[in-house]
């Protein structure tokens, strides 16, 4: 019965009950599109890494596991790690920031990179012929609608876009190597150094050695490298997205807190029929609760559905984001915009219990 | 009708608004039988709304004896006097005070849901309904109801539960004369067939001589 007390007073006023589990949907939206940006974004650039084919990454000295350096490695260094033991294959890359949101061009040798990968394939075109030709991933072809032939704007020169080729090797963007070392005034020097071992059995035996060779610069197995770039040990998405979670607690707060005041007020009478009737404080705090709760498992779901909305328009972006649908964040936003709610139905709540019957029933 | 079921003595309410001590009620004592229906009569600030207050216990008394079925109000917590209200008294209002988001059965519903009871009515409850006339309208929200009809229904959610006493505050204070007869013979029937307890509040004589007995009130006092 109170089930339903409860759903005909979220249907007694449609558009209050609408604008709560919108703004609830929305804080859940808010966590789930930032949580699954985040992952999305770095989860596709391990891929990336991975698709190169490499075993040992060498990074240049003082860097990060991520992040853009600059190109401070000499590239005569890939012609003395080529000689080490055990060692199949070394190329290096040099990188660039286009100035697009988390965009990047690299510059590669396209003989090793084929040779450690596999090769690009190709679903448009081919690997660049002149120094003014670029090639792109599909993705980055789809969001800034490149086909094979177009000529394309990027870091103060125009391109023509040799070949669109299946994502997943690396970056998105790749030019030759000297022709970017040239274009950002680095002749010679390399971000990061990509070593194959001739065994996989042998990679410890390469990475000691390499260690031994470059005590100064930060390297790692592939394994390595990936686990650092989770979303956890970059310290300050994990704490941007803490902020994003206290923000939503809070605006879910305010909301609810508004509106199940509102709803307090305007039930004035009722809730002194209620006591009338022999509710007690409590009978009356749970219908309340249960009306929040109602508003949001509602939200949430409605929340949840949108974040489909969300990545929908995030991959339309000119920028190299990816949103992933985080399920197992669903539990947990709901817990969080619950949270919230019910924080915020409490005080109403409680304003509600301590009524005055008499008053109650005198209401206007 | 037997022992009184409720007992009053030297009943005294005062009420503080702002610095001055109003007194409501000075020193009441009455006795009302079990089975009896008693009418209080009296003009706005004779304090039979206050003892209607107290009597369903929606407001202590500030002194005296006040025992409802051998409970004394008195020393009632305010948890005790909501489980009086609920399991001892039925209460009708002039404005009815149906809840208007629920249908005429869900609001006679939501009284057996407050004192813990199924949604199922017992048979003694459906002849009651028969007695109301209100079957046919049950499930009709009371914006689509007359003003008779929802003071029937009010009063099937006042006896829902089985009351003890039903306290009824001006129940035909809203009602023309043909609703108001309606609903006073409906009061008198279940009196008579029932044995149903009644403290009927009123300031209309009229609606008052349905009563077994009148009790007069003016200025806080019974003055016959």
């Amino acid at each position: 019965m109170v089930n339903k007390l409860v759903i005909e007073n979220l249907k007694h006023r449609p558009i209050r009950t609408f604008l709560t589990v919108a703004a609830i949907g929305l804080q859940v939206t808010m966590i789930l599109t930032l949580v699954g940006l985040s992952d999305g974004t770095i989860e596709d650039s391990a891929r990336r890494t991975r698709g190169v084919g490499a075993d040992i990454l060498v990074r240049p000295p003082a860097s990060s596991a991520i992040g853009l350096s600059s190109a401070p490695i000499p590239q005569k260094l890939l012609q003395v790690l080529q000689q080490q033991p055990h060692v199949a294959l070394v190329a290096g890359t040099v990188e660039h920031a286009t100035g697009g949101l988390l965009e990047r061009v690299t510059g590669v040798d396209f003989d090793a990179l084929t040779e450690m990968s596999g090769g690009l394939k190709f679903t448009e075109g081919g690997l660049p012929k002149s120094d003014n030709e670029i090639v792109v991933d599909d993705y980055y072809a789809r969001q800034h609608k490149l086909h094979a032939g177009d000529t394309y704007s990027l870091i103060n020169s125009n391109w023509i876009v040799s070949g669109v080729f299946e994502a997943g090797k690396g970056s998105r963007v790749f030019l030759r190597l000297n022709v970017l070392q040239d274009k950002i005034a680095n002749p010679g020097k390399l971000s990061v150094i990509y070593v194959k071992a001739d065994d996989p059995k042998n990679i410890p035996l390469v990475l000691a050695g390499l260690k031994k060779l470059l005590p100064d610069n930060p390297i790692f197995t592939l394994e390595e490298f990936l686990s650092q770039i989770s979303v956890n040990s970059v310290a300050l998405m994990r704490s941007f997205t803490n902020v994003v979670i206290g923000l939503s607690v809070v605006f879910g707060f305010l909301v609810v807190f508004l509106s199940m005041y509102t709803a307090v007020l305007e039930r004035t009478r009722e809730i002194g029929i209620l006591k009338a009737l022999g509710a007690s404080p409590s009978y009356i705090v749970g219908i309340l609760m249960r009306e929040t709760i109602f508003l949001g498992i509602i939200g949430s779901i409605f929340g949840i559905l949108l974040t489909y909305g969300t990545r929908f328009v995030i991959m339309s972006f000119p920028a190299s984001l990816t949103q992933k649908i985080v399920p197992e964040w669903w539990p947990i936003s709901t817990g969080i915009a619950l949270v919230g709610a019910m924080l915020g139905a409490l005080y109403p709540g409680l304003k509600a219990a301590r009524q005055d019957a008499i008053e109650a029933l005198t209401y206007e | 009708m037997s022992e009184p079921i409720i007992s009053i003595r030297n009943l005294k309410k005062v009420y503080h608004v702002g610095e001055v001590d109003v007194n409501a009620l000075r020193g009441v004592d009455l006795d009302i039988k079990r089975g009896e229906f008693m009418c209080i009569v009296g003009h706005s600030g004779s304090g039979k709304s206050t003892l209607f207050n107290i009597l369903g216990g929606l407001t202590p008394p500030t002194s005296g004896t006040v025992m409802i079925n051998g409970k004394d109000l008195r020393g009632m917590t305010e948890g005790e006097r909501t489980n009086l209200r609920k399991t001892e008294i039925g209460f009708i209002f002039q404005k009815y005070n149906l809840l208007p988001t629920l249908t005429a059965s869900d609001n006679i519903a939501i009284a057996r849901s407050i004192a813990g009871k199924g949604d199922t009515a017992d048979p003694q409850f459906t002849e009651i309904l028969k007695l109301l006339g209100i079957s046919h309208r049950l499930n009709h929200k009371p914006r689509a109801l007359s003003g008779g009809e929802q003071q029937r229904v009010a009063i099937a959610r006042a006896l829902v539960n089985h009351p003890s006493i039903l306290l009824a505050d001006e129940p035909t204070g809203n009602l023309d004369t043909e609703n108001s007869n309606i609903v006073l013979g409906i009061l008198r029937d279940l009196n008579e067939r029932l044995g149903q307890t009644i403290v009927m509040i009123t300031h209309n004589p009229e609606a008052a001589t349905y009563g077994h007995s009148i009790t007069h009130m003016r200025d806080g006092s019974i003055i016959g």
